[in-house]
């Protein structure tokens, strides 16, 4: 957890205000009825070599907000910046051809990889489309990487259902690697894979981080990996990042009450502490993204819930060098919030127990 | 996968006789005699007469041991001959004869199946060469106008019988406007250009039946199937290397969506050869369709038999051959 510290390098990815709301038609006409704002005007830096994690439980719109930064959906609204160029208003063609900087890794390594082509048809396919290699060329090229990632080369010509799933991500791995991008997305590269496995691709992208200088946005649910692999984290709630702050800070003095009630649900590998560690339970369902609450996103599951979170919604505020949450306690009171947050329990309907403080 | 397709055509083999078998003996069990459309005035005697002149005085697994053998040995050595010109392939003696024209019916076939290629051939060729760039597009551009309208314009096709469809085209096109005749003719010989168009016109309408028919089918098939594919992952990863959106739908999505596509087209090709019998009927073109209707009407057993396990012949063929199309088309799957 060697931080590098942010201020000090060049910022390579930068996303202001990104909103991405898909449109709900229905009626007998299919008009427009309403939209899922599953990435609410999220603003980050991710700075040239470093790793951010982004967190968040399952529908808060972190593998949209990975597929909008690489403008594989179109943004609703804001602007994605890699490496100085504005992508979001670029052509079609434009893009397309920027896209060897910015490649990314999918989750489901089965389905992301076409059944009907070979692992060698896979991984050349980029530098057909990007650059002029004669066979050979290309065809050392994917020994290369195949090498890079730890495949055998004899399954050069092999089709991807032969694989295993640590091998068919290894796969996915080589062929975004192909063409040389400085920024790689891993939408939850490590999901569907078996815990026995997740650690050697983990370790691998850390390995070709280190090698090739890329830059990683590391979208997962499994905070000890995140931990692992991020330098820094943001946390995600109903379409808004909530949290933003560098690993240790983050894990180890969390300010929203969300990333508090993330966190505590890691489980202990010691059972003997397993037993007394008190979980912040959260009540109730994750409220729809189409339909959120008038204040605060986190305001009707919240043990710290105040009477402003039900209508204001919190800015985001900085409150140390590369640390900025949103929260209404933070907000009122600077970083001496977190009492103002002890303050205000008894305002709660529903007291919680063991907030870890 | 050799030894799997040579597994499955042994296999076929008792699955054929078992199909020859049962149509024979359903023939044997229905109503109906070859003799009921002679004269009454012929005494019994004579009429015992001829029922035995036709083979129909021995026990029915004799004239089944009968016709098999013939169908088998002696029919498939006269259409070899017939084909490649060498006259000592025959096995001479008796062949399986019509009741009705009393010639061998292989012949008669053979002189059927070519009107029936040309217009329900053509047809399910023009339907696929239709279907397949509309699919593609409906599915590409879902919910737009163009899929609204292939979409309706498939309906319409799928659930309009061609008894409908072929009398509506019949009253429009040759009774009101006057532009095709309604009968074919099939003793046209087209020897001259004059002629050529004159067959052109007559097969335009029972094609362009045909066509809706089949094409409604195979764009309803194409759409599914590209629509599957479009939404599948390795879409989205061909458009994050960067590939053009050609490639992307042309080359990704359209090869995979083609494989069930293509195995359908292959089950449907028997149907070309079986001929589309009602339609056939409506525009009076002499295939294979109106000669099997033709054969049932008449009691004509030797002829509804034969030609009955020659569809039952291909459809077990172009069942074997889409099994291994898909193999072939999908590395997913292998045999043996």
């Amino acid at each position: 957890m060697t931080a590098p510290h942010p201020t000090a390098q060049r910022p390579l990815v930068q996303v202001r205000d990104l909103k991405l709301h898909f449109p709900i038609y229905g009626g007998f006409f299919r008009r427009r009825i309403g939209e899922v704002k599953a990435v609410d005007g999220i603003s980050f830096d991710i700075y040239e070599g470093e790793t951010l994690g982004i967190v968040g439980e399952s529908g808060c719109g972190k593998s949209t907000a990975g597929r909008a930064v690489l403008r594989l959906y179109e943004a609703t609204e804001g602007s994605v910046t890699i490496d100085g160029v504005d992508i979001s208003t670029l052509s079609q063609e434009a893009l397309r051809k920027t896209r060897p900087m910015m490649q990314m890794v999918f989750q489901d390594p089965q389905a992301s990889l076409n059944p009907r082509m070979t692992v060698a048809g896979i991984i050349g396919e980029p530098l057909d489309e990007h650059t002029r290699l004669s066979g050979a060329e290309k065809l050392a090229r994917i020994y290369e990487l195949m090498d890079a990632v730890g495949l055998n080369r004899d399954f050069a010509n092999r089709y991807p259902h032969a694989f295993s799933g640590g091998q068919r991500q290894r796969i996915g791995i080589a062929r975004a690697l192909a063409l040389n991008p400085r920024f790689i997305v891993c939408d939850e590269p490590i999901a569907a894979l078996d815990v026995s496995i997740q650690a050697q691709v983990v370790n691998l992208l850390e390995e070709l981080q280190e090698k090739f200088g890329l830059t990683y946005m590391f979208i997962s649910h499994d905070l000890s990996m995140v931990r692992h692999i991020a330098d820094r984290v943001a946390v995600m709630y109903l379409g808004k990042i909530v949290e933003v702050a560098p690993v240790s800070r983050l894990y180890d003095a969390p300010l929203h009450p969300y990333t508090e009630a993330l966190l505590s649900a890691v489980p202990e590998p010691d059972p003997s502490l397993e037993g007394t560690k008190q979980r912040i339970v959260l009540k109730g369902d994750v409220p729809s993204p189409a339909n959120p609450p008038k204040g605060c996103n986190f305001c009707t599951r919240c043990p710290k819930v105040m009477d402003l979170c039900r209508t204001v919604k919190p800015s985001t505020v900085e409150v140390a060098p590369g640390h900025s949450v949103a929260c209404h306690l933070i907000n009122q009171n600077g970083i001496a919030g977190r009492t103002g947050g002890h303050e205000a329990e008894h305002n709660q309907t529903h007291n919680q127990q063991g907030e870890v403080a | 996968m050799f030894t799997f397709t040579m597994r499955r055509l042994l296999l076929a083999i008792p699955t054929l006789l078992f199909i020859a078998l049962v149509i024979f003996l359903l023939l044997e069990l229905s109503p109906g005699d070859p003799m009921s459309d002679m004269p009454l005035t012929i005494p019994p005697e004579v009429r015992q007469q001829m029922r035995l002149a036709l083979g129909l005085g021995e026990a029915w697994y004799i004239r089944f041991y009968k016709w098999l053998y013939l169908f088998s040995v002696v029919e498939p050595s006269h259409v070899l001959a017939n084909m490649t010109g060498y006259d000592w392939l025959r096995v001479e003696g008796q062949r399986i004869l019509s009741f009705q024209t009393r010639s061998p019916v292989a012949d008669i076939i053979a002189q059927r199946l070519p009107q029936t290629l040309w217009v329900v051939g053509l047809s399910y060729l023009f339907g696929i060469l239709v279907a397949v760039p509309i699919g593609i597009y409906s599915a590409y551009r879902q919910y737009s106008w163009f899929d609204q309208a292939g979409t309706f314009v498939s309906m319409v096709g799928f659930s309009l019988p061609t008894f409908f469809t072929g009398p509506l085209l019949i009253l429009i096109c040759s009774i009101c406007v006057g532009w095709f005749p309604i009968i074919s003719d099939t003793t046209l010989v087209v020897d001259s250009w004059a002629n050529f168009l004159k067959q052109l016109r007559q097969m335009a309408m029972p094609v362009f039946v045909l066509t809706l028919y089949n094409a409604a089918q195979i764009t309803r098939f194409m759409r599914a199937s590209m629509l599957d594919n479009l939404t599948q992952d390795y879409v989205r990863t061909a458009r994050a290397k960067g590939m053009t959106e050609r490639i992307v739908v042309l080359v990704h999505v359209l090869r995979n969506s083609l494989i069930p596509v293509v195995t359908v087209i292959a089950l449907g090709i028997p149907t070309i050869f079986t001929g589309a019998i009602i339609t056939e009927q409506v525009f009076r073109v002499n295939g294979l369709g109106a000669l099997l209707i033709g054969a049932i009407y008449g009691s004509d057993i030797p002829m509804v038999l034969t030609l009955s396990v020659v569809f039952a012949i291909l459809i077990v063929l172009f069942n074997l051959i889409a099994d291994i199309l898909y193999a072939v088309l999908d590395p997913r799957i292998r045999y043996d």
